[in-house]
């Protein structure tokens, strides 16, 4: 099968239908395709049946099929098409796509433009190198919470989590709730990469102790997991302290340890990446260093709230639209880089043709009480901005008016006391 | 009334695996008989996969006759088999004077040995044929016939053409009892009664414990754990293998491509007192960091993906021990099969097709053996032609199931069919998780659609068998 379209998304998760919704909505006599690889659209947000969505973005508490859900009944009457079960296999540098489904077969697409929205995946054991066995019982937080929440079957009755991410704190008052027993969350940083929000929520009102500056050392039991070894990590070298072990009888360990961007099609079409992020260097309309080819959510850097991917998403299909209808004439870039405490930013570049108020994301490399972030144009600081406390799992915002960028800019942190 | 075979095999690693294939070509009834609930269980799944050239092992010595033969039957074997094999190259290389006289010293091994085409090149040479090599490298020793396979695609490929040419499999069958009865053995296995005219020990690990079930005490197996970290695909910065100068320990640590583009540095060697501990520690990671970062100071240790250990069967002998026991001369071994097993899998099965013949099996040739062996069509190996005309013949062809490596449902249900029961047994059959997300994704699909295939309940299914379990319940059960 053969298709013309004129704006494709990759992708049908919170990122892809807002951005598909946007780019119809700015130009509706355009096709617009969404390809989604699970069976249904929503993405992620399906299996995140708790609450907590939506309080910026609606003004209203949902949970995530309800959030998604709002994007995908906006999708009726709009001419939209959806191709779900349908895996991307390639992307080339002159936005052609090659997909593959089981109704259709294979499916080679020609879009005007592109918009990259495929996620993130989830790091795992391996990646940690955690010592021990292999036995079943060792899931992702997110494996475990489809296996809950979508094919209702318990992986573990009791729990060892490591790494304090969202999706781990989430599952930790999930399991709680189905009856299971959670021993402990070890993370083995200082702070944690989730909001405090959850850690309030799932951990202290179910009395679940989260204990900062420890790893997981050993993982027993030949079959299934039998027991989970933590200890105290000196927090210089982040390596064990000998004679601080702790096992934990236990049968299940989840592992909450970090998102990373699903960036191989990204990757593979030439498009320029950004080391820290993982993800995909844009400009302010999320445009990639292949023209016609933009990215949101969490393909291009993880957010801590989908409320945030949908405002990022609505950048991409308006400049997709933009693209396809009347596309901007070639401009000059500004960058726009992370100095010392910043991380990284979103955008990386800023073009000439920006205008009105530039919105900024960053996250600081570690905790800062309290912090001042200064941002400068050349040696010119065109803002300085005070907050009581800054941590590496909240992302930032700062807002820059874009005719005071007349050059390369730069954020970092200044006079703060690092924790 | 029990079952009755002519050869019994215990153990089906690759070793046991090739045996069988081997003898499958005659009118024998032939089974294969293993503890585990798959084949290629034990070292066969965790090891470095490589296809030796030969010039390790003592001069005179059994394994050296058998790596030389075996290195040479692995084309024809691949080929007929459809497993993967590629001839990539070795180098042995050395840091200094001391290294260097280790390495002519393999080289002249390598001569006695019969090993063809060896040469030793000075350090900048080496680096010109394999520029990740450390600068430091002041010799290495090159060896062309060495090569990459896949350890367990071999096992199961041997395993599924000896069932297609008649053996039996066996599986779930830990052999408790072995008595001599008449002319024959008869085997209490996995709780049923097996006869069988002769019985080859293939039992890796546990050979010794097989053996003296027979009263053969001659040799005992001590177990080797060696530890391996395997890296992402775009992390790959070898295209030989690279050995470091060998130890007392065994050929040290090596990185190596894997033949599906994968890198992997490995394996560190432990001696061991227990034969089923294949955990992963933190020194044998640290080790490996190091000195894979010694040989090859470009590799990505970020792009780890995961590590794994596996146990090899180290003989009190010192040497390979192929043939009939002194002591019951219906027991064949095919024991003490360290480093290079893999390699001498298929000259092992030719041995003992010799050693049987010898004891007066009658062995005549099957009318309508096929040496022939097809591997599961591999979507994301295929042209753009292919992959349609496969999807065409069955949609499922269509459906990609893991993410990662681009596994469809086909194969998932293919992989099923030849005798996959578990998430693992999946895994090895298609590579469904064992890529980046390392099953995150796929795990629960591939759950459904094992249960769905094999009729039985999601809480049912085990990541390897036995205890296992993937799942321990229902909502609202627990």
């Amino acid at each position: 099968m053969k298709k013309d379209i004129d704006i494709a998304v990759i992708g049908g998760g919170p990122a892809g239908l807002a951005a598909a919704l946007e780019a119809h909505r700015r130009a509706p006599d355009k096709s617009v395709l969404i390809v989604e690889r699970d069976r249904e659209l929503g993405g992620i947000l399906q299996q995140c049946i708790h609450n907590g969505f939506g309080l910026h973005f609606f003004g209203e508490e949902l949970t995530g099929p309800e959030y998604a859900g709002r994007f995908i009944a906006q999708l009726r009457n709009t001419g939209i098409e959806i191709m779900t079960d349908t895996m991307v296999l390639e992307l080339s540098d002159d936005r052609r796509i090659l997909a593959v489904s089981a109704a259709n077969g294979l499916v080679e697409i020609q879009a005007g433009a592109v918009i990259l929205a495929m996620g993130c995946r989830e790091r795992t054991r391996g990646a940690l190198n955690i010592p021990g066995t292999r036995p079943a019982g060792v899931y992702t937080a997110g494996c475990a919470q489809r296996l809950v929440n979508m094919e209702g079957f318990m992986p573990g009755r009791r729990v060892v989590i490591l790494g304090s991410g969202d999706i781990g704190l989430i599952m930790a008052r999930r399991m709680t709730w189905e009856g299971a027993k959670v021993e402990v969350v070890a993370e083995i940083m200082p702070y944690s990469s989730g909001l405090n929000r959850n850690i309030v929520q799932c951990l202290v009102d179910n009395g679940i102790p989260l204990r900062f500056n420890h790893t997981v050392t050993n993982i027993l039991g030949r079959e299934r997991v039998e027991g989970v070894t933590i200890a105290e990590v000196d927090p210089a070298s982040r390596q064990p302290i000998p004679g601080t072990e702790i096992t934990y009888e236990c049968d299940t360990l989840l592992l909450s340890v970090g998102l990373i961007p699903e960036n191989e099609l990204t990757q593979a079409a030439g498009i320029q990446l950004d080391r820290v992020t993982s993800g995909a260097v844009v400009d302010e309309n999320r445009q990639t260093s292949l023209p016609g080819v933009f990215a949101c959510g969490n393909v291009l850097h993880v957010h801590d709230l989908v409320d945030n991917v949908s405002d990022e998403a609505i950048l991409a299909g308006r400049a997709a639209a933009a693209y396809v209808t009347h596309p901007a004439p070639a401009a000059g870039i500004r960058r726009v880089s992370a100095l010392s405490g910043v991380r990284y930013t979103v955008p990386q570049r800023i073009t000439e043709n920006a205008s009105g108020k530039q919105d900024i994301y960053f996250r600081v490399g570690s905790a800062y009480r309290p912090a001042t972030l200064v941002v400068k144009c050349g040696d010119e600081v065109v803002l300085t901005r005070k907050k009581p406390i800054m941590t590496p799992g909240e992302m930032e915002k700062i807002s820059i008016d874009a005719a005071k960028i007349t050059g390369d800019i730069t954020l970092e942190i200044e006079e703060a006391h690092a924790q | 009334m029990s079952r009755s075979f002519d050869v019994a095999i215990v153990g089906a690693g690759v070793v046991g695996c090739a045996i069988a294939r081997q003898l499958a070509r005659y009118e024998l009834r032939i089974a294969l008989i293993d503890a585990a609930e798959d084949v290629g269980m034990g070292a066969s799944r965790a090891n470095s996969a490589i296809v030796h050239a030969g010039y390790d092992c003592p001069p005179g010595s059994v394994e050296a006759r058998l790596n030389v033969i075996g290195n040479a039957l692995y084309r024809p074997w691949c080929d007929e088999l459809d497993v993967p094999f590629k001839r990539c190259g070795s180098f042995v290389i050395g840091f200094g004077p001391e290294d260097e006289e280790t390495l002519r010293g393999l080289y002249e091994r390598g001569l006695k040995n019969g090993v063809p085409a060896m040469s030793l090149m000075p350090g900048c040479q080496a680096r010109g044929l394999e520029p990740a090599l450390s600068p430091e490298v002041t010799m290495a020793l090159f060896a062309p016939t060495a090569g990459i396979t896949c350890p367990y695609q071999m096992t199961i490929a041997c395993a599924e053409n000896a069932r297609a040419n008649g053996a039996e499999w066996l599986l779930d069958h830990p052999v408790t009892a072995m008595r001599r009865e008449g002319d024959g053995i008869v085997l209490t296995a996995g709780g049923e009664e097996i006869t069988a005219r002769y019985v080859v020990n293939a039992a890796g690990v546990f050979a010794d414990e097989i053996s003296r079930m027979l009263g053969d005490d001659s040799f005992s197996i001590r177990p080797r754990k060696g530890e391996y970290m395997l890296l992402d695909r775009k992390s790959t910065c070898v295209d030989t293998v690279v050995f470091q100068t060998p130890s007392r320990l065994g050929k040290g640590i090596l990185v190596a491509p894997t033949v599906d583009g994968n890198m992997f540095a490995g394996p560190t060697a432990v001696d061991m007192t227990d034969k089923r501990d294949t955990a992963v520690t933190p020194e044998g990671i640290a080790r490996l960091t190091a000195m894979s970062k010694k040989s090859v100071p470009g590799i990505d240790l970020r792009a780890v993906i995961t590590s794994f250990a596996g146990v090899r069967a180290q003989p009190s002998t010192g040497d390979f021990i192929i043939g009939a026991s002194p002591v019951e001369p219906r027991l064949i071994q095919a024991a003490g099969i360290c480093s290079p097993g893999l390699t001498s899998a298929p000259a092992i099965a030719g041995e003992i097709d010799r050693i049987l013949r010898r004891s007066g099996l009658e062995m005549p040739e099957k009318a309508d053996y096929n040496p022939i062996r097809k591997a599961i069509p591999e979507f994301r190996n295929l042209d753009n032609a292919q992959r349609a005309a496969l999807i065409e013949s069955d949609a499922r062809y269509g459906r990609v199931i893991c993410r990662c490596e681009t596994i469809t449902e086909g194969e998932i249900v293919e992989a099923i069919r030849r005798g996959a029961r578990s998430l693992d047994g999946v895994k090895r059959r298609t590579r469904a998780g064992m890529g980046r997300c390392q099953g995150g994704f796929c795990s629960p699909r591939v759950m459904e659609i094992l249960a769905r295939e094999l009729n039985v309940p999601m809480t049912e299914l085990t990541k390897f068998g036995g205890a296992s379990k993937l799942l321990v319940g229902t909502l609202k059960e627990v």
